[in-house]
């Protein structure tokens, strides 16, 4: 009996990781990730890609979170 | 995808612009643009100096970068809030901050809010009722009158900020969900000068936060990532994700929604009736402008902390710029 391992990617968010289907685009796998694209920065292997990338198998896509700032509570 | 300059691999998509650009032209387009807008919104001249208040985060390291690129005679600002929690916040911030003057020889001013105060700032804030327990209200209270007063003693013609849309936009619809109209009076790309208080500009209000940080990581500018402390959990950051869902919904509604708000600022839609404008005072202690008679804010905050160290004391909020309140960066 063959066992078939599923085709994956993670991608990696403050160092939580989110195991994602390969084989879509980036902006599928977010989207499969529940995080926004708008809210990061993708990188792989120290590149910057952009959505329309194809995630590919055993693909390590490192995301950086964008956000940043304080309010004044109340103002 | 492919540049639209060059047709090499993109390194960002921006829907918003409907433009992809690699590295090498995304680095050429953002100075380009932050020309442009500081000549749109007449921030500043050639031949003037400004402060660049830096925070060690990816907007106002960038800003600072950008203007030195453009050949501006911009020197670095830095305070030391005194925030740790663990993490050395505040000592890594400014040991960033230091690094990136250092390595290009720019000039930074570092002041320290516990020399001038006698505490940091989360002590500060724990000595005062300011905040409903959290230091922002009092970090931003002792960041702005700090930098005014900075610009001001060093003669610098104007103070920068690395304000980037996502910050103008959030700060836009809290004040636009609260119609809170003398702030959004007062919220632009340009402060005006005006007695005691230096002119202060946002010239990165155009770019969206992931642009800036796309810059960052580009131009090999080595920032603070890790969020301050006390903004985990803020509204400001609440805002900006309800924002981001719209914006992925529908590219551009955080560039409009700034711009329009411009526009019809500039069409006096929020113009302010004569009878509200209030007179401002003169802080008797700091010389800075305050709205009511007597000590500012700042200096009120310093004085009673100092006097009664052990207690906790109310510093009610009687001035009201109209600015945001925004971390530095």
């Amino acid at each position: 009996m063959v066992k078939s391992f599923p085709m994956t990617a993670k991608l990696i968010l403050r160092n939580r990781e989110y195991e994602v289907k390969s084989g879509q685009t980036l902006r599928s796998a977010l989207k499969e990730a529940g995080i926004l694209p708008e809210s990061v920065i993708a990188t792989r292997q120290g590149e910057m890609i952009t959505e329309d990338e194809m995630v590919r198998e055993g693909d390590v896509i490192k995301l950086i979170a964008v956000i940043s700032g304080g309010i004044e509570e109340g103002r | 995808m492919k540049c639209r300059k060059c047709g090499a691999k993109a390194a960002i998509h921006m829907p918003q612009h409907r433009l992809a650009l690699c590295k090498d032209h995304f680095l050429e387009w953002v100075p380009e643009q932050t020309e442009r807008f500081i000549r749109k919104y007449n921030m500043f001249r050639r031949e003037e100096r400004i402060l660049v208040a830096v925070s060690g985060g990816k907007d106002s390291l960038s800003l600072w970068d950008i203007l030195w690129r453009l050949g501006y005679q911009a020197d670095g600002l830095y305070i030391a809030l005194g925030i740790d929690e663990g993490i050395r916040y505040s000592a890594e911030s400014q040991r960033l901050a230091e690094q990136f003057a250092a390595e290009r020889g720019l000039k930074l001013h570092i002041v320290d809010v516990e020399r001038e105060t006698g505490f940091p700032i989360p002590v500060l804030a724990r000595k005062t009722l300011r905040g409903q327990g959290k230091p922002c209200a009092v970090c931003g209270l002792v960041k702005r009158h700090e930098m005014n007063r900075i610009a001001r003693d060093l003669g610098y013609d104007v103070l920068a900020t690395g304000h980037n849309l996502d910050d103008e936009v959030a700060v836009l619809f809290g004040n636009t969900l609260n119609w809170s109209v003398e702030y959004l009076l007062r919220q632009g790309p340009v402060l005006p000068e005006e007695p005691g208080l230096a002119r202060k500009v946002k010239p990165l209000c155009r770019f969206y936060e992931r642009e800036m940080t796309a810059y960052a990581l580009l131009r090999g500018i080595e920032y603070i990532y890790e969020e301050c402390p006390f903004a985990v959990g803020s509204t400001s950051i609440a805002y900006k994700e309800l924002l981001n869902r719209l914006e992925n919904e529908r590219p551009g509604a955080k560039l409009s929604f700034y711009l329009s708000f411009l526009e019809a600022r500039q069409r006096s839609l929020f113009r302010e009736p004569q009878e509200v404008r209030q007179a401002l005072h003169l802080c008797p202690s700091c010389g800075q402008p305050t709205s009511a008679p007597g000590l500012c804010s700042f200096c009120r905050l310093v004085s009673r902390v100092k006097s009664s160290p052990s207690q906790t004391i109310t510093i009610p909020d009687l001035e009201n710029k109209g600015e945001e309140n925004l971390s530095l960066s």
